[in-house]
């Protein structure tokens, strides 16, 4: 039981070790390959990206978004926005960004680093039980 | 600052202010030729061009902040010379940029997106946290690393393999750019090959 415990404690701290490692990466993926359009939190040539997970793409408050973002209805997690960066128009064909991340390993860090400073919390995915 | 940008900006080397800006005129109306005059490229793009234009307008709003940050920096009192007179020279670059593409964009049939006000930028790049040269070079940095990986990045996604070429080149500046400014910085070269655009 103890070997197990010592184990487990193990597993977790590499898991939280790589998670950091991976938070760290994508922020400086972050850095040289978004900030050109794109600021935590501000609007620029791109929206605001601070909170992007759990938000409902095209809902950044007060950016100008293009006809087909607007129109979008999804909410952003972790896998579509794996997918955005992978090729943004199959996610939502019209739209303006067009810029890729061909590695995948860079767009993990790169979600993971917006994940960690997301701070909006998606909505239950069912509902409150009744009160007795 | 350091030789490279003492380089650029004397002796034999440099041209005086007026030579150079009307060196920059020339410059600018070449590029505008090169993107915009070619008619035949434009009317050869059969189909849908609008993708196209969206990608273009999005490099134009990076134009039109790097212009407005250059304007910033240089409006800041923070700049010396001969660092003042690179920030210029940038800046008419990315001035360059800015009329082709627009020209481009309106022989495709598109609206170029506008410019906003210098405060709306001064606003969103955080102005009023520069202190000294540095933080100006810094940010200028930034963004022209951030420009480079952005031109890198949408060349698949361009219809037209002549404007995928035009975003090449836009790059090639913003490279020549960045790696002034870093060295400017006292930063080391980029670690290794292919460090842009991966």
């Amino acid at each position: 039981m103890r070997l197990f415990c010592v184990l487990l404690l193990g597993v977790l701290g590499l898991s939280a070790g790589a998670q950091a490692q991976s938070v760290a990466r994508g922020q400086a993926l972050f850095e040289s390959r978004c900030v050109a359009c794109h600021s935590l939190d501000a609007n620029r040539v791109g929206p605001a990206l601070r909170g992007v997970v759990g938000r409902t793409a095209g809902k950044a408050k007060d950016y100008f978004y293009s006809e087909a973002m607007a129109a979008a209805t999804h909410v952003w997690d972790v896998p579509q926005l794996k997918a955005w960066l992978t090729n943004p128009e199959t996610v939502v064909p019209g739209q303006d960004m067009n810029y890729r991340l061909d590695i995948a390993q860079d767009r993990d860090d790169v979600v993971a680093y917006l994940a960690s400073v997301s701070t909006a919390n998606p909505a239950p995915p069912f509902l409150p039980l009744p009160r007795k | 600052m350091t030789s490279l940008i003492h380089t650029l900006t004397s002796g034999a080397a440099a041209p005086s202010r007026r030579a150079f800006m009307g060196r920059t005129g020339t410059l600018s109306a070449v590029a505008v030729a090169l993107l915009a005059g070619q008619d035949a490229m434009a009317q050869g793009m059969g189909g849908d061009t609008s993708k196209d234009v969206g990608i273009l307008n999005v490099a134009l709003g990076l134009e039109h902040e790097a212009i407005n940050a250059y304007q910033l920096g240089a409006g800041s009192g923070l700049l010396q010379k001969p660092v003042l007179d690179v920030a210029v020279r940038f800046q008419a670059d990315h001035k360059a940029h800015r009329d082709a593409l627009i020209a481009t964009i309106q022989k495709l049939g598109g609206t170029p997106v506008m410019e906003k006000k210098l405060d709306d930028y001064a606003k969103a790049l955080k102005a009023d946290t520069l202190r000294n040269q540095g933080d100006v070079l810094d940010l200028a940095a930034r963004l022209e690393l951030g420009a480079i990986n952005a031109y890198l990045g949408v060349i698949p996604a361009f219809g037209n393999k002549d404007l995928a070429k035009v975003a090449g080149r836009l790059a090639a500046d913003e490279t020549m750019h960045y790696t002034l400014l870093q060295n400017a910085l006292g930063r080391p070269l980029p670690a290794g090959a292919l460090s842009f655009g991966a």
